[in-house]
């Protein structure tokens, strides 16, 4: 364990832990835009930025990434200095003046007091915003199946060769964790289409709803060495059947009492 | 032939010595990247054939070499003739016959092939009495020029791999590390980190597995340096690596080269494979119980790929895109391994400190600068070409001493240094001793050393406009300031260009820049606003100019300008050559007329007039 300063307030954290999470616990608010627990930190879009510095630093300060920053004995932060108050406005200017139309941007540079970008407004602008974090969540399912291709200004995600992907199962992990729900998706008769690849659809054997793609069920099966059945139901299905199971096992017992 | 020890290298360097010896008249053609563009080649192949069948007392084809760049590339082909030095310039292949003739057979000088400063007629015999090269010292280019490429034999014979000898056979790790930070080396690829700190730490670290990497990725448009050597001298970088990874404990090495230099991968690959061969490089190095190996990794073609994390993700077959170096890579580096990383001068640098001593490098360049850097110098100076100097040297001297002033005594304007992330110094910092500390003061970089001469014919919101777009492009895209901050300060810049801005414009710009310099991920983002900074530091009249008169004093920005033929005009018709639009008009003799209307502002007909007439207003 660590004592570091936050705004002023001794707080404790474990040796390593990176800024992020010790200000989360603190309940202090700071913008985080690429940031997910459940893949590595990344860096991009620098709203986490926080001043640093130390007693012995004699007046210096840093900015780093707090999702990146390591918590260290006698570290002093700021979470809203005034650098990083400025910083944090003009990148969600930038922001804006990419994304011009992009609602989740509009709502974020509003909360900054930004509501038309001080800069050239990118006309094509989308509402991708880089974070990386469909890429990551990709990666992290095992699956490398998107990646972010080109750089500079024109960097975008995309499958490789922009094509169909090879490795895409389908699982959706990318498109439901889109900060801007800017991957589409289709679900109909059937089949659900992703990154123009087209897949077949389990359907539930209780209610006829459909699932998960068949491909995504059985890379499942192999990887995690669950028997193909239990994607032959879906979730409410199942739980209805777990009810009255558990509802027959009662009333034997209750029987078994009397 | 495998060296068991150091005492069988030393014999074998009396041997290739005595070889090299046995005829002290030699051949030298450079084949670096300059004279090779020019038609080195073409010359190389023409001297092998005609000495097929030629018989000259004291000389055979063994004295003939290809050799490294040899710094003067604006005057290449270059031949020279050894031992004396005698230096021949933009040799064709048609005078091949005759230097053998009259300088080989008869020990002759050809006047007409002979370096003309002034091109006065007077000329220069030896290049050591060059201008260019008398104010130059050398030490990580010392090889070049002088051997040929790649040839272990001849590296051994001038002293190669002693240096390796040494440390295994009487240096303990710690000491080469002591040795190397009392040197007081500096990384040469542009942060200028003390090279004995890094190993230190390095060393320091609890770890099976330690890597060294050797940074050849040499991306700034119009640097050669790196290039130079890995193509020249490259038994130089191996030897620097060998002996950083005896001192910080490592038995796997890459060096990674820039995708557009197959030749260097070539003679690298060559000359790992030689060094193996005798027992320098591999399994039990000289019959010791050290064992190092290295691979070549092919750059991806970007240039962010230089910057290390970027590298080391890319030797590991990842994307190169940099990560936040919290956590520094010589402490997590390749695989998250402790790495080393240096650049390719660096490294070309440490047998010679390992071999004349510490003290003896500390005495060249300054006391926290010490040695010497290359540097390309290119641009509108008369000398271009590769050079090397002390740290410390002013660059009035570089420019105007080795580089020979201006083209046509045109007024100097500024000095572009560090690549394309680097500054621009103007005439008021002519003075400016050259190294790591003064560079940054002054508002621009050392980088790896690209150097960019720029006479008045420049406008300084041009360059910057220009090199903004170069790093829009070349930003990995991943952080925010980066791409979105580096894409709205060109836009801006465009503005500015156009005559669109206001002075607003100008705070807008310049709090911008600030803010992509401390908000940025990685060293491109933190440097990309310094061409746009150091212009608007030393030439802001020029800034004012194109906002407040909506004029572009040096004649460049094309939405601000219009080209007049004036009277001076002599009718020379080499306007009307270069026109691709036909907006000029006019016979022979006579004053030629140019057509607002059709004329596209391309600047042709401004650049080829030699007699002043096209005038810009
Ligand atoms: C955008 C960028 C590009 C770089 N390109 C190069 C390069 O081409 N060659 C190089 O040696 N160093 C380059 N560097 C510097 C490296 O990150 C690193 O500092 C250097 O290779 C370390 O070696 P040294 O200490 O011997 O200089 C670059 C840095 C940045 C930020
Ligand atoms: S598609 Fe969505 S998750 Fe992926 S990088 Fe763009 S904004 Fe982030
Ligand atoms: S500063 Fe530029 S090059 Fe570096 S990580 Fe950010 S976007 Fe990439
Ligand atoms: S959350 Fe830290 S940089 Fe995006």
């Amino acid at each position: 364990m660590v004592n570091l300063t936050i705004n002023g307030k001794v707080v404790q954290a474990e040796e390593g832990e990176v800024l992020l999470s010790v200000i989360r616990r603190e309940k202090i608010d700071v913008p985080a835009l690429c940031h997910h627990e459940a893949v590595e930190a990344f860096g991009a879009c620098r709203l986490c930025v926080v001043e640093i510095t130390r007693q012995e630093w004699d007046g210096w300060c840093d900015y780093v990434t707090s999702c990146l920053y390591p918590a260290s004995d006698g570290l002093i932060v700021n979470t809203h200095a005034a650098k990083v108050n400025d910083l944090r406005k003009t990148i969600v200017d930038l922001f804006l003046a990419r994304h011009p139309k992009c609602p989740e941007i509009i709502e974020l540079a509003a909360e900054y007091g930004v509501y038309s970008t001080t800069y050239q407004t990118v006309v094509d602008g989308d509402n991708c915003i880089l974070c990386g974090l469909c890429t990551r969540i990709c990666d992290r399912m095992g699956f490398h199946a998107i990646s972010t291709v080109g750089r500079g200004h024109g960097k975008e995600v995309s499958p490789p060769l922009h094509k169909a992907p090879p490795d895409c199962t389908g699982c959706l992990a990318c498109a439901q964790n889109c900060p801007t729900s800017f991957i589409e998706y289709s679900a109909a008769k059937g089949f659900l289409t992703i990154w123009d690849k087209k897949f077949e659809l389990l359907k539930c054997s209780g209610c006829g709803k459909e699932t998960i793609t068949k491909v995504f069920a059985e890379h499942l099966c192999q990887e995690r060495k669950i028997p193909f059945e239990y994607f032959q139901i879906c979730d409410e299905c199942h739980r209805k059947q777990l009810a009255a199971t558990m509802g027959e096992i009662t009333s034997w017992d209750r029987e078994a009492a009397s | 032939m495998q060296l068991k020890n150091p005492k069988q290298l030393a014999t074998l360097q009396k041997k290739y010595k005595a070889a090299e010896e046995r005829f002290p008249k030699k051949v030298l053609i450079c084949c670096g990247p300059g004279c090779l563009a020019s038609g080195a080649q073409k010359i190389s192949d023409k001297f092998k054939q005609v000495l097929k069948d030629k018989r000259i007392k004291g000389f055979s084809v063994e004295a003939l070499k290809e050799t490294g760049c040899h710094g003067f590339c604006e005057q290449g082909p270059l031949v020279i003739i050894e031992p004396d030095g005698t230096f021949y310039t933009r040799v064709k292949t048609k005078d091949v016959e005759e230097i053998i003739e009259m300088s080989v057979r008869k020990g002759e000088t050809i006047d007409r092939l002979l370096y003309s400063p002034n091109g006065d007629g007077q000329r220069i015999q030896r290049y050591h009495d060059i201008d260019f090269y008398r104010h130059q010292d050398r030490i990580a280019l010392a090889n070049l020029g002088k051997i040929s490429q790649c040839n272990i034999e001849e590296y051994i014979a001038l002293g190669g791999y002693q240096a390796l000898a040494k440390v295994i056979s009487s240096m303990k790790p710690d000491q080469i590390i002591d040795e190397i930070t009392e040197s007081g080396l500096r990384g040469r690829g542009g942060a200028g980190f003390a090279a004995g700190r890094k190993w230190a730490t390095c060393r320091k670290i609890e770890s099976d597995v330690r890597y060294v990497i050797c940074n050849g990725d040499e991306g700034d448009p119009g640097a050669f340096m790196d290039r130079a050597i890995m193509e020249g001298d490259p038994h130089a970088i191996l030897e620097g690596m060998v002996i950083a990874a005896f001192a910080v404990g490592s038995s796997q090495g890459y060096i990674y080269v820039r995708e557009e230099y197959p030749l260097a991968v070539v003679n690298l690959q060559k000359a790992i494979e030689q060094a193996e061969e005798m027992g320098l490089l591999g399994d039990n190095i000289l019959g010791s119980d050290f064992s190092f190996k290295i691979r070549i990794s092919r750059g991806a073609g970007a240039f962010v790929c230089g910057e290390s994390s970027a590298l080391m993700k890319s030797v590991a077959g990842e994307v190169g895109e940099p990560r936040a170096k919290y956590i520094r890579s010589v402490v997590k580096g390749l695989h998250d391994q402790p790495t080393v990383l240096n650049n390719v001068e660096t490294l070309a640098t440490v047998p010679v400190i390992i071999n004349k001593g510490a003290d003896w490098f500390k005495k060249i360049g300054t006391k926290k600068n010490t040695g010497t850097k290359a540097f390309s110098l290119v641009g509108k100076v008369r000398n271009t070409g590769l050079i090397e100097v002390a740290m410390g040297t002013t660059l009035r001297k570089i420019i105007y001493d080795i580089g020979g002033g201006i083209i046509d005594d045109r007024p100097f304007k500024a000095v572009q240094t560090g690549g394309p992330s680097g500054g621009c110094l103007p005439e008021s910092q002519l003075d400016l001793p050259v190294d790591f500390d003064s560079l940054t003061e002054a508002g621009s970089m050392m980088g790896s050393g690209g150097m960019i001469v720029m006479d008045d014919k420049t406008c300084m919101v041009d360059v910057a406009r220009y090199f903004l777009g170069f790093l829009v492009n070349e930003s990995c895209g991943k952080c925010v300031p980066c791409r979105e901050g580096l894409y709205q300060l060109h836009a801006l810049t465009v503005r500015v260009c156009e005559g669109r801005a206001t002075e607003a414009d100008l705070e807008k710009m310049e709090k911008l820049s600030n803010q992509v310099i401390i908000g940025s991920l990685c060293g491109l983002g933190k440097s990309g606003p310094n061409p746009l900074l150091s212009t608007m530091k030393y030439f802001r009249e020029e800034y004012l100019a194109h906002i407040r008169d909506k004029r572009c004093p040096a004649g460049v920005c094309r939405e601000l300008i219009t080209y007049e033929i004036n009277d001076k005009c002599t009718g020379c018709m080499a306007c009307i050559a270069v026109c691709a639009t036909h907006a000029i008009t006019g016979k022979k003799g006579e004053i030629h007329v140019l057509n607002q209307a059709k004329c596209t502002k391309c600047g042709a007909c401004y650049a080829v007039c030699k007699h002043d007439s096209v005038v810009v207003s």
